[in-house]
């Protein structure tokens, strides 16, 4: 596929989105570079997921416009886009090596190889049924699902959620290993900020359905005069 | 490699400190070639586009070169040391002016501080 390189992303416009009487998203405008590691930070419920997924093309918007890789979302820009949803989407019964033969075939842009380097540097048993597997070992695994794809656009919901400190530093290993700043780009949401922050250029600050700020870390680090960690709540407020 | 992701200091710049750090104790020499970006990324679990950064900008300080198909090395330049050792002894000196000034103390008193602890310091030894 070609993308020019001056091209966003991702360019979102005055979006909203609504849940019956929620507004889950007020008035989006973004436009994401292409190349960089982007951290999607904000409380529960500040509409994080609600954004991955609609720029997975999963959820429809409200009203305004996405535009993910020049496309409109619809089948064309999912073969784009690898994302990683927080809910366990992997069936219990099978195996791991089932489970990437299985999602294998659904993509051209499978890296078989890549899978395997992964599989075997985050240790996983590849007869293990995902079902035995530790909420940890699902996570690894469906990491591995998300970046043996070479796709330009990588979403990550929740990668570390209820995961303990060592699956989470292998995790963070990968993610930085795997990616490749000349072809992608990674969207992450995540309440780790901890844990996250060495692998972030930009940062979203989400709260109640808005950006607070959308900035590099560095610029946010020297003006707060603190980690992300420690300046979230002074953001979100 | 230590990064402190409080300090308002971009991490790039402070991946370049800890490299003159190293050299100035001497735990890297002139010519040592030093991990590729990918290595230096998955060491320091940083970014790779930060380390990049950082490895552009020794480059552009003279303090790195790139030989193709080599890797990046420490510049094999005798006067390196010297240079990056009276640099970070400057930027030492002037923080703790700074803090001083901070404090309120005058030069004189500060004078004064420096060279007790300083004649202390050698009497104990």
């Amino acid at each position: 596929m070609n993308i020019p390189d001056n091209q966003p992303v991702i360019e979102l416009k005055g979006l909203h989105k609504r849940y019956l009487l929620k507004h889950a998203l007020r008035g989006i405008d973004l436009s994401v570079r292409r190349g960089s590691i982007v951290g999607l930070l904000g409380p529960n419920g500040s509409g994080k997921s609600t954004l991955l997924k609609m720029m997975a093309g999963l959820i429809h918007p409200t009203s305004g416009s996405i535009t993910v890789n020049g496309l409109t979302p619809g089948a064309r820009s999912k073969s784009t886009i690898a994302y990683l949803p927080e809910i366990d989407h992997l069936y219990g019964g099978m195996t791991v090596t089932e489970t990437l033969t299985f999602i294998s075939a659904f993509y051209a842009d499978w890296q078989p190889d890549k899978a395997a380097e992964m599989l075997d540097r985050l240790e996983l048993d590849s007869n293990q049924k995902v079902r035995n597997l530790s909420k940890g070992m699902r996570a690894r695994l469906k990491l591995i699902v998300a970046l043996s794809r070479k796709v330009p656009l990588v979403l990550l919901d929740e990668p570390f959620s209820g995961i303990a400190p060592p699956s989470r530093e292998k995790i963070v290993r990968s993610i930085i290993e795997e990616f490749n700043s000349e072809e992608q780009t990674i969207i992450l949401s995540t309440h780790s900020v901890n844990e996250a922050e060495p692998m972030f250029d930009d940062v979203i600050f989400l709260f109640e359905g808005q950006i607070k700020r959308y900035e590099s870390a560095d610029r946010l680090r020297s003006e707060f005069g603190c980690s992300l960690e420690n300046m979230w709540e002074k953001v979100c407020m | 490699m230590q990064l402190d992701f409080n300090n308002p200091k971009p991490i790039y710049l402070q991946m370049v400190d800890e490299v003159k750090k190293s050299l100035a104790r001497g735990e890297l020499k002139p010519g040592d070639k030093i991990p590729s970006h990918k290595e230096q990324a998955h060491l320091s679990k940083v970014n790779p586009n930060t380390v990049q950064r950082a490895y552009q900008e020794m480059e552009r300080e003279g303090l790195t070169e790139t030989l193709r198909g080599q890797g990046t090395f420490i510049k094999n330049d005798p006067e390196l040391l010297v240079h990056i050792r009276s640099e970070m002894a400057q930027t030492a000196v002037q923080q703790f002016i700074e803090e001083m000034n901070g404090l309120g103390i005058n030069p004189a008193e500060t004078e004064r501080l420096l060279s007790e602890h300083l004649y202390n310091g050698k009497k104990e030894v």
